[in-house]
């Protein structure tokens, strides 16, 4: 017996150690949440906007920066794509059918062994054949209007005119409404979500711009509080803690950005901070 | 009693299986309404029509909302198939890979004529026979919590593999039948001829139990590297492209080789525990002895584990870089640096046990003063190993950590030196090994002062060659010509352990003893070595096992079905550290209870 409780608790020992180095002896990193489809209104995108999508995807959702960053050194760094890009397309060893640089970038993208940069090519072909994936398809999967982003992005970053045009009335895919951003299930999740704590104190967030909502609940009636979010403008706090409050400060959008749902469990969340 | 589990679980199991089959198979052949109703929608479609004429149809993967995964309050599905799966993993790699020594020891037993191999083989397998309940108790348990959890996910898996699940299933049968007649037939088998028929039952039951996890492999491996399908997930009818993926082999040989280490260091945890535990001196010369086997094994498994490591690794860059990057430099690249500090406690304990066993012998006076010089190089080498790599990950990953590099990230953080560390640390356990073999001999042939001469410039020559092709290659040529130093290193440790070898036993070869052995003249503290082996190997798998699964990120089959449940996303190490805790103390808790109900059962009146 007493050969148990000892083995017992030197394995307990052992197991804890290992579980504490873990958790507490390496920088715990929050790994990124999935990639979301997101709805574009390219309708009303200006060029600026366009380009900005494209650096979010670029560094983001398109996971390039995985391969293509000053430290890695696996992949080539993409600041004057736009401009190589003629040299590459006069290469004896290009294979595409590009003539512009907007056509060679499109093409990297979804071609990637038409042309493979040199020394960069998988180990043993002879730089023949790239490591890069068709970014249209499998784990990355960007659609025709975010690949146009990312190469409006890459040639504003060289310098030289962006040829893109914003694609228009591109048909919404159905899948894109499917997976658009997920209910909020907790009030803490949906504030989050929408960035009432950019400007309020709420769920845990310290913003300082307008009224501290904690207590909200406290001196405020549920139909005030629901039409201070649906229609912000209609009463204006008198005390924001940088001064009297303004009006048009907070956003007027939010009624088309939660659900019905949503709105209820916030203004009773709103109701219930007393 | 016994036979009253046994009864209950093939019950269970057998339960599983007829109740999944109609739920779960609406698109083998046989259900031919089904296959009519694809064929319908298909047709829509002029492409796959074509397609549909000659073969039955094959829906593409499911697109899941999160509404598809169904809730069941107080369980989180994800930590309830996490657990299952691990607690199932362990006790299935401990169970197949005991019947593999279990089987060569007995053959040294055949071949010697010493009774004790026997002996010692048969009481391995009766340590396996009571965990083998538990690995099936899992195994449905793991089954059922899938259909629950993920039904959508796994109507489309038995979609493309029901073949190979109901090939497991009768293999499973297969298995409990070859077990139990190896097992009970033992005593009966055990003269003669009937010797030959037992060692070939034992090898029948190896086969099928390798055949089972290589089975198994292909569902885990496919969902890494899905083969067989088009990129809509349509399977193409063609079952072995779907099994023989492009991680396989890898994972399959990676597998075999881990599964035999940890086999080996549970039973050296037994052989602990009753060493431990022993009253008489018989008793703790005995266990002491099977201490020592468990271990060897062990060892001897561990050692080309990290080559076959880096193929698999090495095999994932190749499959997709996107995932070999995300193994290596995402968030997952500090789990590296949580494996190297197992890895190198396994290591050391090894090494401290073999250290401790020189106390079995008299002759082992003339080496200890070298034990310090090699405890001082392992170390040295497991902070090299231990040193971080470049950590390139994506924006806001690089923003938490404050840059790509580790504050202390200096030149050893990359692949070579880390190579030329890891080769460094094999070649002084063996080492280690070979001064253990010797202490108690002293070698009689003519030539040992030149095959000692041999051995050491064997040694040095290989240790200059691969600290040579570390540093040229490391950091004399650019990034793409980095991995090339590996092989070359691997060669040159490979040749050393293989050519010392073959030195040292023919040197060794009617050697003298200094004086006869002292089974059991360790001090208690080796044991607990022996039991830091068990624990830190078990730990270890379960990370692994987190790894595995994390670098599918937000998929159920990479690339081609998304998992889009709340938990599709990739949790921190530190959560699944925890989780994998928890398995390991329930792991450890079941193991010490199978250990003290073997201990008790085998008590004599
Ligand atoms: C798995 C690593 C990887 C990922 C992810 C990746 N690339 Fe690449 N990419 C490469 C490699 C390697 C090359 C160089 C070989 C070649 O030319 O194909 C390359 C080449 C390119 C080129 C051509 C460069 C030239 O000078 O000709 C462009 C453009 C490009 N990538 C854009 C992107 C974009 C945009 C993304 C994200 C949507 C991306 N890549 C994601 C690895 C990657
Ligand atoms: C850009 C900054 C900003 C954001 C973002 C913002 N607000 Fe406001 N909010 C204000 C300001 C400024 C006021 C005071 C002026 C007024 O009443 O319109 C205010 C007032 C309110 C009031 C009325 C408080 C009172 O005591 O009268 C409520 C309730 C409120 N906000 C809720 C929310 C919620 C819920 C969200 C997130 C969905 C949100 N706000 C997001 C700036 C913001
Ligand atoms: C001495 C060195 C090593 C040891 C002891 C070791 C041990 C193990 C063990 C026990 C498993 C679990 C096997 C199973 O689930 O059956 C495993 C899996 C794995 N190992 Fe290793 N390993 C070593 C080296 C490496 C290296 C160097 C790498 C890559 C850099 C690696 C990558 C992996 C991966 C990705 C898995 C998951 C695959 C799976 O679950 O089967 N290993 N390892």
């Amino acid at each position: 017996m007493k050969t148990f409780l000892k083995v017992v608790a030197f394995s307990v020992v052992v197991i804890l150690f290992y579980a504490f180095y873990a958790s507490y002896g390496i920088p715990q990193i929050k790994p990124e949440a999935p990639p979301q489809e997101e709805k574009l209104d390219l309708g009303s995108m200006t060029m600026y906007q366009f380009i900005a999508l494209g650096d979010k995807i670029f560094n983001g959702k398109g996971t390039c920066t995985l391969c293509h960053n000053p430290v890695g050194g696996r992949a080539p760094v993409l600041d004057s794509v736009a401009s190589i890009a003629l040299e590459h397309m006069k290469d004896a060893r290009y294979k595409g059918k590009a003539k512009t640089a907007e056509e060679y970038i499109r093409e990297s993208m979804l071609e990637p062994s038409a042309f493979v940069v040199a020394g960069f090519g998988v180990k043993g072909t002879n730089d023949t054949e790239s490591p890069m994936p068709n970014v249209a398809t499998g784990a990355i999967g960007l659609n025709e209007a975010e690949i146009d982003a990312v190469i409006a992005y890459l040639q504003k970053k060289a310098g030289t005119e962006v040829t893109v045009k914003i694609p228009v009335g591109a048909p919404a895919k159905e899948e894109k409404a499917e997976a658009a951003t997920a209910i909020a299930k907790t009030p803490d999740e949906l504030v989050a979500k929408l960035g009432c704590g950019a400007c309020h104190k709420i769920a845990g967030q310290v913003g300082a711009l307008g009224p501290d909502l904690t207590k909200v609940g406290a001196v405020r009636k549920e139909d005030y509080l629901r039409r201070s979010v649906l229609d912000p403008d209609a009463d204006i706090a008198k005390q924001c803690p940088t001064g009297p409050c303004a009006a048009g400060m907070m956003p007027k959008d939010y009624k088309d950005k939660m659900t019905a749902g949503e709105l209820e469990m916030l203004v009773k969340f709103m109701v219930n901070s007393k | 009693m016994r036979f009253l589990t046994k009864a209950i679980v093939s019950i269970f199991i057998v339960l599983a299986f007829i109740l999944s089959y109609p739920i779960l198979t609406p698109a083998s052949k046989s259900s031919l309404a089904f296959a009519e109703e694809v064929k319908k929608d298909a047709s829509a479609s002029s492409v796959k029509e074509e397609k549909a004429k000659d073969k039955p149809a094959y829906p593409p993967a499911p697109k899941l909302k999160e509404t598809d995964y169904p809730k069941i309050k107080g369980f989180n599905g994800r930590i309830v198939i996490w657990l299952a799966a691990q607690l199932h993993l362990w006790f299935a790699a401990f169970v197949l890979a005991v019947p593999i020594f279990v089987l060569i020891i007995e053959g040294i037993g055949m071949a010697t004529h010493d009774e004790r191999y026997d002996k010692m083989a048969y009481e391995f397998i009766k340590i396996s026979i009571t965990a083998y309940s538990i690995t099936a108790v899992f195994g449905g348990l793991l089954a059922i919590s899938l259909m629950v959890f993920y039904p959508d996910f796994m109507k489309y898996m038995t979609g493309i593999f029901g073949s190979s699940m109901l090939a497991y299933a009768f293999l499973f049968f297969a298995e409990s039948a070859s077990l139990y007649i190896y097992y009970y037939g033992w005593n009966w088998l055990n003269c003669g001829f009937k010797k030959w028929v037992h060692l070939t039952i034992g090898l029948v039951l190896n086969a099928v139990g390798t055949t089972l996890m290589f089975l198994a492999n292909a569902w885990v491996t496919f969902m890494m590297s899905p083969g067989g399908v088009d990129a809509q997930g349509v399977f193409q009818g063609n079952s072995w492209a779907a099994v023989h993926n492009f991680l396989w082999n890898p994972i399959n040989l990676h597998r075999t080789i881990a599964n035999i280490a940890y086999g080996g260091s549970v039973v050296g945890a037994y052989a602990a525990y009753r060493f431990l535990s022993a009253q008489t001196k018989e008793e703790k010369a005995h266990y002491d002895w099977m201490g020592y086997t468990a271990n060897f094994i062990a060892i001897a498994a561990l050692l080309p584990l990290p080559f076959a490591g880096y193929w698999l690794t090495a095999e994932i860059y190749a499959y997709s870089q996107q995932m070999g990057i995300t193994l290596m430099g995402g968030v997952f690249a500090w789990l590296f640096i949580i494996q190297a500090v197992l890895i190198g406690a396994l290591f050391l304990s090894a090494n401290y046990y073999l250290w401790c066993g020189m106390g079995r012998s008299e002759g082992a006076v003339r080496y200890n003063k070298y034990i310090k010089y090699i405890a001082f190089v392992i170390i040295a080498c497991f902070l090299v190993w231990f040193t971080p790599h470049t950590l390139v990950m994506t924006q806001t990953e690089l923003k938490a950590l404050g840059g790509p590099y580790h504050k202390y990230l200096g030149p050893l953080g990359i692949m070579p030196a880390k190579n030329t560390a890891v080769n460094i640390m094999i070649l002084f356990t063996f080492l280690s090994f070979l001064l253990y073999r010797r202490a108690n001999k002293i070698a009689t042939v003519s030539w040992a002062k030149y095959g000692n001469i041999a051995q050491i410039a064997i040694f040095t020559g290989a240790i200059i060659n691969i600290v040579f092709l570390g540093v040229y290659y490391g950091y004399y040529t650019n990034t793409a010509l980095k991995v090339g130093s590996s092989v070359p290193q691997v060669a040159s440790t490979l040749f050393v352990i293989i050519l010392c070898m073959i030195i040292d036993v023919f040197m060794f070869k009617g050697a003298k003893d200094v004086a006869p052995l002292k089974w059991g003249n360790v001090p208690d503290r080796s044991q607990y070595a022996l039991f830091l082996l068990a624990v830190s190997f078990t730990w270890l798998m379960g990370l692994m096992g987190y790894i595995r699964s994390g670098i599918r990120q937000h998929w159920h089959v990479y690339t081609i079905m998304r998992d889009n449940s709340p938990d599709a996303y990739t949790p921190t190490i530190g959560y699944a550290a925890q989780i994998v805790s928890i398995a390991v103390i329930i792991f450890m808790a079941i193991v010490i209870f199978i250990f003290w109900l073997n201990q008790i059962s085998s008590k004599k009146h």
